[in-house]
């Protein structure tokens, strides 16, 4: 038994950290909100420099050939810096999809994706829009149970503007007579085991956000002062902010472990990506509140950064499964006669 | 990370395992808030004990086995799968026994760990006063310094298991003109002295789970003194304050009661259906539960490599104390109308334990240092806030 990351994992985090808090400034964010893709290739060769495009590429493709548990910290800075490009998507989701297709499509791709070349996005149809889908290099498709691999002129577009204007969502329509990659029951295991990922990038981001807003509640309430002492002297404030450390503290184990069970194979990992879920998303939904709250009618402005993060969370709480789907899959292994509960069930 | 049991781990759980199956007693014991039952409990403590399972991570020279945390954490699962006795030594070992391990003179080890570790000496904490609860600095029970002896007067209150305990642990003011936090002692008191009453205060449950006690011209030797004169504030806070927090309430504890409460749900599905919320909240206790599991085995990985607790650790506090009211909430709203019969009571088929567990879960955010405390030292020693 062992859970903790390894050093080498750790040292690659905060690589990783250092990175993204240097360079995603808010002013960033909001500078791409302007442009029209909202997208900046700049940034994703600087993110394919230090390696964070190919962490999941295998060595023989020119990548780290790193798996899931080593990239769940990443995406939670990803998260803490509220990262605009789809490197999540790309690196927990589309590659591994990549990788189990095969074939030319990989060996083409793959490279390509580690040198920082290429965009490879997934959208396995759980959710009706996808993110990111107009700068897709190769769109990773999941619909009626098949997989398909498009380039963009094989598929068009139909926008669905989001009230976190970082997102970019898209209805996706295949042009007729595409066909698809895999189907059926081939299809099946891999659009299973690309949701299972993308929810888990939802729920790590999800992590890096609420501590993201905490830490900006933290700092902005040792600064305001009102009745002459900064408001976070005050316990009403600080228990607001105590909550979401409680929450975000019983959020990160679920989320590693589920991290962990994807990466060994294990049985169990969906209901432990649910878990992951529900929990992370939980956590973050609970800082976007107290967050808002603690900033008071300043939280509540488009000029202060808060809503950059609460925005995201917000969205993120939806997406890869919403809170019902997810708690339907627990419901499901917990309710039932015989499902293993209680002292010693866990590991 | 690797999340399964090595072979000795499993191993270690296949052992305790065997030996619950033949110790536990067959029938649940008396409350060990009776006198009868404190008399079993500390006789269970002392079969423990001959099993060396008092406490798992003691050294073997005291009765443990030199156990890391998790093999800790596999032995607290096999001890309440198997529905073993409650622990009526608790504030011994959880509480008193790290400290004394840290801060205790190698005499007093040696006299005083073995009788815990065996049951012969059961502890009780003497912390809070009546003006000196959450706030406890505000302590004012007084020991004078006399030569080799401290003369105590004071009083002490919610004195868990003091009604029949052997000895008393707690802080003394021996330094007059103190203030606060300084000035404070560290002291441990036979509770038989001349000069120590005790009066039983009945809990929720009507039974004398916590005393006051009262010390008039009470004299123990400077040699029960625990650390240095005046230094009791820092010995009753050390870092072991935090581990010790850790050991208090194991997961396994509130994994059972989940797994009780999903088989609540499941006996009673049609009537507690009516309400969906009851179904979630079955759900939210499950992976509560499951939660704090994994966010201790995480914490025990981390120190059994050689990693610090930090003040995060008080957020447990919090989680487990507010997951066990919220499932026995659950629980009595699941039994509804039956929810508030005694047990024994003819109409209260089906009830379990639930109404016990319901009832003590409402202390658990107020014990151990008030849940508006804990969320005190999370805002400014975990995340820096302004006092």
């Amino acid at each position: 038994m062992d859970f903790t990351f390894t050093d080498e994992q750790c040292l690659f985090r905060d690589a990783a950290r250092d990175f993204l808090r240097g360079e995603i400034k808010t002013q960033r964010i909001r500078e791409s909100w302007n442009t029209d893709s909202g997208r900046d290739t700049a940034l994703w060769r600087q993110l394919a420099e230090i390696g964070l495009t190919g962490v999941t590429v295998p060595e023989a493709h020119g990548g780290l050939g790193l798996d899931e548990l080593d990239f769940v910290q990443l995406a939670q800075e990803c998260g803490y810096v509220a990262l605009p490009e789809p490197l999540v998507n790309c690196a927990l989701v589309a590659v591994p999809l990549l990788v189990a297709v095969g074939d030319e499509l990989a060996a083409h791709w793959l490279p390509k994706v580690a040198a920082g070349e290429a965009r490879v996005i997934a959208g396995l149809a759980q959710d009706p829009l996808v993110e990111d889908a107009h700068v897709a290099d190769l769109l990773l498709y999941g619909e009626g149970g098949n997989l398909y691999a498009l380039q963009p002129d094989e598929y068009a577009l139909v926008r669905s503007e989001s009230v976190d204007p970082s997102r970019r969502l898209f209805r996706v329509t295949p042009n007729p007579g595409v066909a698809a990659v895999l189907d059926g029951a081939q299809a099946e295991p891999l659009l299973a085991a690309g949701f299972e990922r993308g929810a888990l990038g939802c729920a790590a981001q999800a992590l890096g956000l609420a501590q993201r807003m905490l830490d900006m509640s933290v700092e902005y309430t040792a600064q305001r002062e009102q009745f002459g002492r900064p408001i976070g002297s005050f316990q009403a404030v600080k228990h607001h902010l105590a909550d979401v450390a409680v929450a975000l503290e019983y959020a990160r184990a679920p989320v590693y472990r589920a991290a962990c069970s994807l990466a060994r194979g294990d049985p169990r990992a969906p209901l432990h990506v649910a878990h992951a879920k529900l929990a992370a998303c939980d956590a973050a939904s609970l800082a976007a509140t107290k967050s808002i709250q603690v900033h008071g009618a300043m939280g509540y402005t488009w000029e202060v950064d808060l809503h950059i993060f609460m925005k995201k969370a917000w969205a993120l709480a939806g997406s890869w499964g919403d809170a019902a789907s997810h708690k339907a899959r627990i419901a499901e292994a917990v309710l039932d006669d015989g499902a293993p509960l209680g002292a010693g069930a866990t590991f | 990370m690797q999340l399964d049991y090595t072979e000795e781990q499993q191993a270690f759980r296949a052992e305790a395992r065997q030996w619950l199956a033949a110790h536990v007693p067959a029938e649940p014991l008396p409350s060990y808030d009776t006198e009868e039952g404190f008399q079993r409990h500390r006789e269970w403590e002392a079969v423990l004990h001959r099993g060396r399972w008092t406490m798992v991570t003691w050294p073997g020279d005291l009765g443990g086995r030199g156990s890391s945390l998790v093999e800790w954490l596999i032995f607290e699962e096999e001890y309440y799968r198997a529905g073993a006795p409650k622990r009526v030594n608790m504030n011994g070992i959880c509480l008193l026994g790290p400290t004394l391990m840290e801060y205790g003179s190698e005499a007093q080890k040696a006299r005083i760990l073995p009788k815990m570790a065996s049951g012969e000496e059961i502890w009780a904490q003497a912390w809070s006063e009546p003006n000196a609860g959450s706030d406890m600095a505000a302590i004012r029970s007084r020991a004078a310094r006399q030569g080799d002896t401290y003369v105590i007067n004071g009083q002490k209150i919610w004195s868990t298991r003091a009604v029949w305990a052997d000895w008393c642990f707690g802080m003394f003011r021996t330094d007059p003109d103190s203030q606060r936090h300084h000035g404070l002692t560290f002291i441990l008191v036979p509770l038989d002295t001349p000069g120590v009453t005790v009066r039983p205060i009945p809990q929720l449950d009507g039974l004398p789970g916590f005393a006051e006690i009262f010390f008039d011209d009470v004299e123990v030797p400077v040699a029960n003194r625990l650390g240095e004169e005046g230094a009791g504030w820092r010995v009753a806070m050390a870092t072991a304050g935090f581990e010790r927090g850790l050991m208090l309430r194991a997961p396994a504890r509130f994994q059972e009661t989940a797994r009780r409460l999903v088989e609540l749900y499941r006996e009673n599905r049609a009537s507690a259906d009516r309400d969906p919320a009851i179904r979630d909240a079955v759900l939210r206790a499950y992976l509560d539960a499951e939660a704090y599991c994994l966010a201790t085995y995480q914490t025990a990985c981390r120190l059994d490599q050689g990693g610090k607790i930090g003040p995060e650790s008080s957020t447990n506090k919090i989680f487990w104390s507010e997951l066990d009211q919220a499932m026995c909430g659950t629980a009595m709203r699941i039994l509804g109308a039956r929810a508030e019969l005694l047990p024994h009571a003819p109409a209260a088929a089906g009830v379990g334990t639930w109404l016990d567990d319901f009832l003590f879960a409402q202390s658990g955010p107020i014990y151990a240092g008030s849940n508006e405390i804990q969320r005190n030292i999370i805002a400014e020693r975990m995340l820096g806030m302004p006092r």
